[in-house]
């Protein structure tokens, strides 16, 4: 069956609090998931009091001035701090996006902070997205070809074509969408799940690549492809504004069509 | 504890080559219930359902009979397809399995049960 209520060792206590520092004027309550794979403890939930008066706008700014200054035990990924490398995904305020485009002033009251929802969580705001990539491997998320490439150049496509694959391609594997789905929470072993259907989906508009046919065989499965139900969390999730479920959607509708 | 790669897992089994015809019908399905719905609807308001010889002469004109007959088996045939998507969606192993069996033992006996009621109005009365 499907777990409604997390095992015990992985409810969540109350944690430790901080407050801002002194005399600080304008300071904002951050309630941030902790779990320490070593302590052997639950997790919990710790506050941080942060002074935005001397703190950058935007959640990760805030989560580095925790890290910096007040816990350094704090865990979470961060690279490019502009919302391209897809690291520092998490659950903000009840929604999964980056913390690096997320202002902290979007976020009424205080900032509640946990992993990505339904992962394993290897430290605090860390999950573990070995599935997630495997998932993407599977799906060869590569340009295949029987015709082999012009001896004098790149294999060209039209503007239009090259339009198609704007959208698709522009998703940052950060796993805000697939992390949010409920198909994914319940099946994840064998559903592939929004952001990985998209990725293969990439390919299907893509006018250079001939494996549409063994691609659209890989997909075709009850669990693979079939457990989107059209729930339409990927798509308000998605923090670069894409709409996976659409993708979903059209492969589902390239697959009827080849049967009729 | 296992040492097979992700990559491994994730895999599988393969692709079944599956679920497109069940998507299929599930639609095609819903399309036929909402149009005999509706003629159900309309149906039903005009008859006394008080009356069991009212609904029997109705049901013994022909169009009727067979519009009701398709209605049931196409509605038993949607409700399975929905149900057994439930059951894949929150049951795993064998429980899966023996669900989807349960199910479709349990609505071909619904729709046998309301054809068979159909027909005996139809043709006794």
């Amino acid at each position: 069956m499907a777990q409604f209520r997390l095992p015990a060792n992985s409810r969540i206590r109350p944690g430790k609090a901080w407050s801002a520092a002194e005399g600080a004027k304008r300071t904002k309550r951050f309630v941030v998931y902790r779990y320490d794979p070593d302590g052997g403890g639950n997790p919990s939930l710790d506050t941080y009091e942060v002074d935005l008066d001397h703190c950058g706008p935007m959640v990760l700014d805030a989560l580095i001035k925790i890290k910096n200054e007040i816990d350094p035990g704090l865990t979470f990924r961060r690279s490019c701090r502009e919302g391209i490398c897809g690291s520092c995904a998490m659950n903000i305020d009840g929604t999964n996006t980056l913390a690096c485009t997320k202002a902290i002033d979007e976020v009424k009251g205080e900032v509640k902070i946990y992993p990505l929802p339904h992962m394993p969580v290897i430290k605090d705001l860390v999950p573990d997205l070995t599935n997630f990539y495997a998932q993407y491997a599977s799906i060869k998320p590569w340009l295949q070809t029987r015709t082999p490439a012009p001896p004098d150049r790149e294999r060209l496509q039209t503007k239009e074509d090259q339009e198609k694959i704007n959208e698709p391609s522009a998703c940052i594997l950060c796993a805000c969408c697939s992390t949010s789905c409920p198909s994914y929470w319940w099946n994840g072993d064998r559903y592939l799940g929004p952001a990985v259907l998209m990725a293969a989906y990439r390919w299907f508009v893509d006018s250079r690549d001939e494996a549409t046919g063994e691609r659209l065989d890989e997909l075709e499965d009850p669990f693979r492809l079939y457990r989107c139900h059209t729930i339409m969390n990927c798509t308000r999730t998605c923090p670069k504004g894409l709409n996976p479920a659409k993708a979903i959607a059209e492969t589902k509708k390239l697959l009827a069509e080849r049967q009729h | 504890m296992s040492l097979r790669t992700p990559l491994g897992r994730v895999l599988g089994l393969g692709s079944s080559g599956g679920g497109t015809g069940h998507w299929w019908s599930q639609r095609v399905t819903a399309v036929a219930l909402a149009l005999l719905g509706i003629w159900f609807v309309f149906a039903l308001l005009s008859l006394d359902l008080s009356s069991r010889a009212d609904v029997s002469g109705w049901l013994s004109r022909p169009l009727n009979a067979v519009l009701m007959v398709i209605l049931l088996g196409v509605a038993a045939y949607h409700s399975l397809l929905g149900t057994e998507v439930v059951v894949e969606d929150y049951t795993r192993g064998s429980a899966r399995v023996l669900g989807r069996v349960a199910l479709q033992f349990a609505h071909v006996v619904v729709a046998g049960v309301g054809i068979f009621a159909v027909l005996k109005l139809a043709f006794g009365g």
